[in-house]
């Protein structure tokens, strides 16, 4: 029944139809469930577009705006298509007692970044995200699954450079 | 697997009795942390267990990783015993040289040992490290001396043993005495106390009541409760089972932020191997008691860290919290009698129900009993993961455990408390930890981030961080929050570029007394505290700011110059060295020069010069 709704979408596979069909299809009518589907929906696609907000709420019985309205909370869902390496930088407050606002202006200056943005090729996402709890590594940036710590501004880009 | 019986969790303690006493061989206990991770000890580890066994030690030593094990800037870590050698920042290139001296021939290896920043000389046992001879661990007790991933390593550790005791020989009423009289305090910030809450929670009728666990740990600067998921994970699950018992509860959530996936991970193996084992979910031991735990993930909003704003999260909805009462106690998660305690409260549950309320209260101060555990970063020479007993003076923090500030700094203040709290300035550093003292001093106690400051810290800059944080934070449901923190904001993004006017500062004032008092959650009413406290012990640096259109902790861009001061510049090099636009001018023994069409500002120069001769 809801495969009847799926709607097309460059970004979105057969493949990944199938499988966002078997999330909401574990989840629906389990109560407060929404923001789990969310997530796993994002993980399967990398980003939330509109189409396939409404095609979780059809499949959930939700109405689109209450779909919407807890993407748009949350700052863990995005829907804007992501590079193909994320640049998380922590702007948690002991990063930034140790100067992470400088490697985030050489980012920002090499790769024509601004936070949030992704970059024309397509390569870099970059983001400033909150604590992300490794103080004692600080200054901290993730890229991808990978921590770096200790990064400073002239070690930074180096780093990135290894992400292709 | 066979479920557990209470004489069964006696048989695993006597089997374990030698291995968690580490007598019986040799004990690789390598930090399986978030920090430790990061610096690479997953393969120091593999390495370790590769040069381990083919040397054939298989039989003589055994490899553990553990959690956290708190002193997080030196990793990757292992400690040894039994002997409790402590060593540093290992690379797998060391493994080698240590499995033969260490583990073959018994001999330490000196170089790889840990040093003392200031004396740089060796102290190889960790009991004698000054950063641990400080500490009580309490909710800390088990870190680094267990697998979290194996359950029985904790129950050998006198683990499930509060649990069966509430079970078995105590009513509801008894476990509620003893928290009371222990006199513990909800470890997430507010400082509620915890028996009260759940005395509340207990009389409030229903049928259907839950038990929830803030893991939600969004204080920047803050990684206490992210630490005790990652290295003892039952003993918040042994909280949470005492206080479900408590309050006639058999349902528990714990909501974890998404920004802690070894934390979730090992949480789940947690809850796999206690259910495994019947120490969760039906008749608990054989006690006919059930409760079954969920782990809910939230999805980055700092202010579902507030309690109704986190029950709305589970719930499915956006995050946004309600006003108050009906407290939880009587109507919270799906409008049932709720309770939510912290992490590092329920961690502290099982000790307290084992030893009696009374040994809990017999450290600390009058209004604050027990430890409390702080997350150490920032300026500050040993960065980790820190519990104290109450009272304990801020500078026993600083200096004593922290080792003081580096590069000879001098200290400004210390943050305490994250966006909610204030700094406590260097002349109040003998300020005592205590959730009435520290209030007093401008800040709150907090979750425990302590963020230490050295004067290259710029404290118009910090409010300015703090509001921005805030302000994005505010969920935009009460107007004074949503407004008045973004107002403030504004304000200090101008005096930071330099077009503050003198005005700002009765403006600042004035909206941070609105904030406070019109605010609906904690979030509002404690937004302007970074503000005030700045402005209370800082005031100088404000006004250079304004009046002088000068910073001077040389932190905000637009009130620097770019120039080289040529009296203090020692023609040393570094910063021409440093210049990633090559926009410095520099010749041996010759003053440097920096071009301003060339410079990008990029404040490298700045970070390079060690005669602060950039202005």
């Amino acid at each position: 029944m809801t495969h009847a709704l799926q709607p097309a979408h460059p970004d979105i596979t057969e493949e990944m139809w199938s499988k966002i069909t078997t999330v909401i299809a574990d989840n629906k009518g389990k109560p407060g469930s929404i923001i789990t589907v969310l997530r796993e929906c994002q993980d399967i696609v990398g980003y939330l577009p509109v189409q396939l907000m409404d095609f979780i709420s059809a499949g959930m019985n939700l109405p689109s705006s209450e779909v919407f309205g807890v993407a748009s909370f949350y700052a863990l869902f995005s829907m804007q298509p992501k590079g193909r390496h994320l640049i998380k930088l922590c702007m948690g407050t002991a990063c930034y007692v140790k100067g992470i606002k400088e490697s985030l202006v050489r980012i920002k200056n090499r790769y024509q970044l601004e936070e949030g943005s992704t970059s024309e090729d397509r390569r870099f996402s970059l983001e400033a995200v909150r604590c992300l709890g490794a103080c004692g590594l600080a200054p901290v940036m993730v890229v991808d699954a990978d921590t770096h710590g200790a990064i400073s501004s002239d070690t930074v880009l180096d780093v990135l450079d290894r992400y292709e | 697997m066979a479920k557990l019986s209470v004489d069964d969790l006696a048989t695993i303690r006597q089997q374990r009795a030698e291995s968690v006493a580490f007598t019986d061989r040799t004990y690789c206990l390598i930090c399986g942390g978030t920090g430790c991770h990061a610096t690479g000890s997953i393969a120091v580890k593999d390495a370790l267990a590769r040069e381990v066994d083919a040397k054939g030690l298989g039989e003589k030593v055994k490899i553990i990783e553990t959690g956290c094990n708190g002193f997080c800037a030196m990793g990757p870590l292992l400690v040894v015993q039994p002997g409790d050698f402590f060593y540093e920042k290992l690379s797998v290139d060391d493994i080698p040289e240590l499995v033969e001296q260490q583990l073959i021939n018994n001999q330490p290896v000196e170089r790889l040992l840990y040093k003392d920043p200031v004396s740089k000389k060796v102290i190889a046992s960790q009991n004698d490290i000054p950063f641990f001879t400080h500490q009580m661990p309490r909710a800390l007790r088990n870190k680094g001396r267990i697998d979290p991933e194996d359950i029985h390593d904790y129950i050998a550790r006198d683990g499930y043993l509060a649990a069966a005791k509430a079970l078995f020989e105590l009513q509801p009423e008894e476990i509620v005495e003893q928290m009371k009289i222990s006199g513990l305090r909800g470890r997430g910030g507010a400082g509620f106390p915890t028996g009260l809450k759940w005395e509340f929670a207990k009389n409030s009728p229903g049928d259907v009541k839950y038990v929830l666990c803030n893991a939600d740990e969004g204080d920047p600067g803050a990684f206490m409760d992210r630490s005790i998921l990652e290295a003892d994970p039952h003993a918040v699950l042994e909280g949470m089972i005492i206080a479900a018992r408590a309050i006639h509860s058999s349902k528990g959530y714990i909501y974890v932020r998404t920004e802690y996936p070894l934390a979730v991970h090992r949480l789940g193996i947690a809850i796999r191997q206690a259910t495994e084992l019947g120490l969760l979910e039906d008749d608990i031991l054989g006690s006919g008691f059930n409760l079954h735990i969920e782990i809910y993930q939230g999805a980055g909003a700092f202010v579902c860290g507030e309690e109704t704003a986190l029950m709305r999260s589970i719930e499915g909805k956006r995050g946004m919290p309600r006003p108050r009462p009906p407290f939880p106690a009587h109507k919270g998660l799906w409008e049932k009698p709720t309770i939510l305690n912290n992490v590092e409260t329920y961690a502290n549950v099982p000790q307290i129900i084992l030893n009696g309320g009374d040994w809990y209260a017999s450290v600390g101060t009058e209004t604050s009993k027990g430890t409390k555990v702080f997350a150490l970063s920032g300026d500050v020479n040993n960065i980790g993961l820190v519990e104290v007993p109450m009272g304990t003076p801020l500078r026993t923090i600083v200096y004593d455990i922290g080792g003081g500030i580096p590069k000879k700094r001098k200290l400004k203040a210390v943050q305490l408390g994250g966006p909610s709290g204030g700094c406590i300035p260097a002349q109040l550093v003998d300020t005592p930890v205590d959730f009435e003292a520290i209030v007093k001093a401008g800040a709150i106690m907090g979750s425990g981030g302590a963020i230490v400051m050295d004067e290259k810290t710029c404290m118009v800059d910090m409010a300015r961080f703090f509001m921005d944080f805030v302000q994005d934070e505010s969920c935009g449901k009460c107007t004074p929050c949503r407004e008045g923190t973004r107002r403030q904001l504004q304000i200090l993004e101008r005096i930071c570029a330099g077009s503050g006017e003198p005005s700002d500062l009765d403006t600042l004032e004035d909206l941070a007394v609105v904030i406070r008092s019109a605010s609906l959650c904690g979030l509002g009413q404690t937004g302007p505290n970074p503000v005030l406290s700045t402005l209370r012990y800082f005031m100088d640096e404000y006004q250079a700011h304004i009046v002088e259109k000068r910073c001077p902790a040389k932190r905000c861009v637009a009130l620097l110059k770019f120039e080289v001061n040529t009296d203090a510049c020692t023609k040393c090099g570094a910063c021409f060295r440093a210049c990633p636009s090559e926009a410095i001018e520099w010749k041996k023994k010759e003053v440097a020069r920096i071009e301003k069409e060339k410079c990008i500002q990029c404040m490298t120069c700045f970070e390079k010069c060690k005669f602060d001769a950039i202005d």
